[in-house]
């Protein structure tokens, strides 16, 4: 294989990675007013995910390095050309990670309170705006003869992007309900379930409309198998969420992402991301690549380090595997 | 030096927001990295202590100070989303030439050492009561080790663009290409920045502890004084690494001088303000007062022949003007590179920035350390300094670390402004790097939102430190010490409350 396309790939499993990770916690967050009742209930909430969202959040900023790394020209074109939505995702990130780590340091619920609405915010905004990126990436955007976007921030808000966004909105939202469910003990746990069912069918409709637009524009046969089995991975998991097998559940979904995710590369491939304007303008993974030797020397770092991260995160997960009740939330400071 | 005209075309200016901007972002975000790195190290040291010595007295501060480190490492990782997205959004053209040397670096210290951080640090906050006594010890180190991790690819990024080596430059493409990783990695700028911002990281986070153990044992002295023995002995350890690092601060940016004098000669120059070269026993001025870009001075506190021996390493070395720089440079690099900032041919840096900056990073890092020491001498045995001193001691206290803390930024906005009108060293200025299809209007709107976001979490982080450290470290607990086995959900601890949750 050549080198370009191992990276291709590999940018693609970062993403996967950061979305079926980062996913749940964004879930966990845009939950918390709903499936909370009271201040315990929103710290168990919390901290189901405490010990992991900052690892999880890592994925992201791999990805990012890694497209700049292999990929100098996508990143350029990308991240300037996406300059209001990442700024409102950076912003978005900022306070969330922040109201993590402030909202338990003063007993007052006003105090509480505040750092709650940027953890809802925090949550929402990049999970419908990640959305609306891909599916812009996957769609095509205007690009010049320089790579340079031509577009305006209404050139993404095209309704395949809006569908985007309330997809991964929409998945990340019973992505999360069915990790509380998974993490929690008492009278959430059983909420959390029921939730989950609700939010997941309305997910599975709108994510359905999404993989079958995504078929005409960019499909071939090898996404249209990818995005099957994704769909089934999500009905089987609600079914095993309606049976009460919750760890089956959560696995549905993770799956299920995973796979839409990987759909959406395989399509663009070898495209990373096409011109609307000309086709000729269409970044590649050959004219956007780095040179091979810097695309050489990052997979033997990718090699020897990718296994020891997810290997460390794994016993993370392990280590923090015990699910979270009311009874093990200590008094506030 | 600035008229209405110069203003209305600044504002109006990617360029000139987005520089704006990178130097408000990046300084804010190294406001935090100095004590991540350093407070992780002195965390790690003191939970040591405590497993050899069995002394309540140092988890007491293991906790107390992880509490302080933690409300900083927050802001350092949100601050430092926004490095990592910026150089795509407002420098994308820049982005585009360095990718194949910049990018892997910085991919490789997200692979290797943000995932370390990251994950063994959640390790470590939350898992008091599920990992041996060891082994959570050790997670605290692992996470040191990511942050030097971390700074090491970062600063070999930072200085490639100082000292570009290892690459070459493509015609075709017009982008520079990587051919020798190693020499990157081991580029000589390197092997001076990394032990002089690591070291001042250390002397930073030492300060830190120094200065807010020596008001802990002037304002919350307990019971007869019966805390005191407990900040002494921290504010001893601090010392001790305060003057290993502080020496070695001042040895690393001595070798930094003299490979600066080397590689950008314009820097030193410009960090003199010396506009006419010297042939020998070139004077380092101390202070000057005089116009605001050293053309003309009036009075000067000038040390004979240090500037020679900073950047020569002997007392008759020969010291570069900025006027005959000026000469060199536009023989080798034309008139056009610093066309659309500078006026044409400009090669000299912004003086006066240059000057004081330098100043005040030695100033505040040096007097900082002094007050420190100062702090440590008035509280010896037992003593509780009376009077005007003892009125201002606990203030003067807290001043130490906020001074050097304050001696890293200078020290940053000297090296990158006085690397201009270039971004990468004579291979790119800055006014080509910035992103061409960006509107001035999207840049204030990032400008003024992520100032005004960290102005305000600012304050909050500034209000916590404060809540906590006049709280003041916790009666001691004994933690609780699991073997690995027994952790899982059936453990005997099943329904014990968490020794910690957010
Ligand atoms: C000398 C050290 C140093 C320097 C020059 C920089 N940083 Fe930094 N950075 C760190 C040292 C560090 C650190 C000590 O490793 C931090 C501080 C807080 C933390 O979590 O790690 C960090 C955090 C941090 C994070 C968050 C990591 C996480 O989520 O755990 C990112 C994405 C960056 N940095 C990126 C950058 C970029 C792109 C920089 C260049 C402009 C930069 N940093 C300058
Ligand atoms: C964390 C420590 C750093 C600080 C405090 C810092 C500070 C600054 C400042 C104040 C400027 C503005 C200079 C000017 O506009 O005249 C600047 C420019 C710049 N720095 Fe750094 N810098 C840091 C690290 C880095 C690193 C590690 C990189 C790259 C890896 C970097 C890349 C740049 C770039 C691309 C510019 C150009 C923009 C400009 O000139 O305004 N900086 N930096
Ligand atoms: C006491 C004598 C000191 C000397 C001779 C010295 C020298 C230098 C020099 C020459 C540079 C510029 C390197 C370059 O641009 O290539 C530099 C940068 C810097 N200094 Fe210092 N310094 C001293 C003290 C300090 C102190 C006390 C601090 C911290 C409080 C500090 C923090 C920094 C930082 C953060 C930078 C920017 C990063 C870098 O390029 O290393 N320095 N110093």
């Amino acid at each position: 294989m050549e080198l370009t396309t191992i990276w291709f790939c590999l940018i693609g499993v970062l993403w996967i990675g950061y979305f079926v990770l980062e996913g749940f916690d964004f879930g966990v967050g845009m939950l918390l007013p709903v499936l909370a009742r009271d201040d315990r209930e929103r710290r168990v909430m919390i901290n189901t995910i405490g010990p992991v969202w900052d690892g999880n959040e890592v994925w992201l900023l791999t990805a990012g390095g890694a497209t700049f790394a292999a990929f100098p020209e996508w990143y350029a074109t990308l991240f300037s050309g996406f300059y209001l939505p990442l700024f409102l995702i950076l912003i978005a990130l900022i306070v969330r990670g922040v109201a993590f780590e402030y909202r338990h340091q003063r007993p007052s619920a006003t105090w509480a309170g505040w750092w709650d609405r940027a953890v809802i915010f925090g949550s929402y905004v990049p999970a419908f705006l990640w959305g609306v990126a891909f599916a812009n990436i996957v769609r095509g955007v205007p690009i010049d003869a320089d790579f340079e976007f031509t577009g305006t921030v209404l050139t993404l808000l095209n309704p395949y992007g809006l569908l985007g966004g309330l997809v991964t909105l929409s998945l990340f939202l019973t992505h999360g309900a069915l990790f509380i469910a998974l993490k929690t003990d008492g009278e959430i746990r059983g909420r959390a379930r029921a939730l989950a069912l609700r939010l997941g069918v309305a997910a599975a409709v709108l994510a359905v409309v999404f993989l079958v637009w995504t078929q005409a524009i960019t499909g071939n046969l090898a996404t249209a198998v990818i995005f099957a089995v994704a769909a089934v991975a999500l009905v089987g998991g609600l079914g095993a969420a309606y049976v009460g097998r919750e760890g089956i559940a959560f696995t549905g979904t993770f799956l299920a992402i995973g796979l839409a995710v990987a759909g959406l590369f395989v399509g663009l491939f070898p495209d990373v991301m096409p011109s609307t304007t000309d086709v000729a303008n269409s970044l590649t993974t050959t004219n956007a690549a780095a040179t091979p030797y810097t695309l050489k020397l990052m997979t033997i770092a990718a090699a020897v380090f990718t296994p020891l991260v997810v290997g460390y995160q794994a016993w993370t997960y392990w280590i923090f595997r015990k699910r979270i009740s009311i009874h093990h939330i200590p008094a506030a400071h | 030096m600035w008229d209405g005209g110069d203003i209305v075309r600044a504002m109006d200016s990617v360029l000139e927001l987005a520089r704006w901007q990178f130097g408000i972002v990046t300084v804010y975000h190294f406001l935090f990295v100095p004590l991540t790195v350093g407070l992780t190290m002195l965390v790690a040291v003191l939970e040591t202590i405590w497993l050899r010595t069995k002394n309540p007295e140092w988890l007491r501060l293991t906790k107390f100070f992880a509490k302080l480190f933690l409300i900083n490492f927050a802001l350092g990782v949100v601050t430092g989303i926004v490095q990592e997205f910026q150089f795509g959004m407002t420098w994308s053209d820049y982005s585009r030439f360095v990718g194949d040397v910049f990018g892997a670096p910085l991919a490789i210290e997200a692979l290797l050492a943000f995932f370390l951080e990251s994950t063994f640090l959640g390790l470590w906050i939350f898992g008091w009561d599920k990992l041996p006594r060891a082994l959570h010890n050790a997670c605290m180190w692992i996470v040191h080790l990511g942050t030097l991790a971390s700074s090491w690819f970062i600063l070999a990024a930072n200085s490639w663009m100082q000292h570009p080596v290892g690459y070459r430059f493509n015609e075709v493409t017009g982008r520079a290409e990587l051919v020798d990783f190693w020499a990157v990695m081991v580029n000589k700028v390197q092997l001076g920045t990394f032990p002089h911002v690591i070291l001042a990281a250390y002397l930073t986070s030492a300060a830190f502890m120094l200065g807010i153990l020596g008001w802990l044992y002037l304002r919350r002295p307990g019971r007869d004084g019966s805390e005191r023995p407990m900040y002494r002995r921290g504010m001893v350890l601090a010392a001790w690494v305060m003057a290993v690092s502080g020496i070695g601060v001042a040895v690393s940016g001595d070798v930094q001088g003299k490979i600066m004098t080397e590689v950008q000669p314009m820097k030193m120059a410009a960090a003199e303000a010396l506009w006419e070269t010297s042939d020998s026993c070139a004077p380092f001025s101390v202070l000057t007062i005089g116009t605001r870009d050293g053309k003309h001075e009036k009075w000067a506190l000038e040390v004979p022949c240090v500037l020679s021996f900073l950047g020569t390493g002997t007392f008759d070395g020969k010291v570069e003007g900025i006027y005959d720089l000026q000469e060199k440079y536009r023989e080798t690099y034309g008139a056009t590179p610093g066309e659309t900032y500078y006026s044409p041919g400009d090669y000299t840096p912004n003086i006066p920035v240059t000057y004081w900056t330098f100043r005040w990073m030695m100033g505040l890092g040096v007097v900082g350390s002094l007050v420190g020491f100062a702090v440590l001498w008035l509280t010896r045995r037992g003593r509780t300094p009376s009077g005007l001193v003892g009125r201002f001691l606990p203030a003067l206290a807290i001043s130490a670390p906020v001074m050097v803390l304050l001696g890293n930024s200078m020290g940053w906005i000297f090296t990158e402004m006085g690397r201009q009108p270039w971004v990468v060293f004579g291979v790119l200025t800055t006014a080509q790097g910035v992103s061409p299809g960006v509107e001035p209007w999207e840049v204030w709107m990032s400008l003024l939102g992520f100032t005004a976001l960290y102005a305000v979490l600012a304050v909050v982080e500034v209000g916590l430190l404060i809540k906590y450290v006049k709280k003041a470290p916790d009666p001691f607990v004994e933690p609780p010490s699991p073997s690995l086995r027994g952790s899982g959900p059936d453990g005997a601890d099943a329904d014990e409350p968490m020794n910690f949750a957010y």
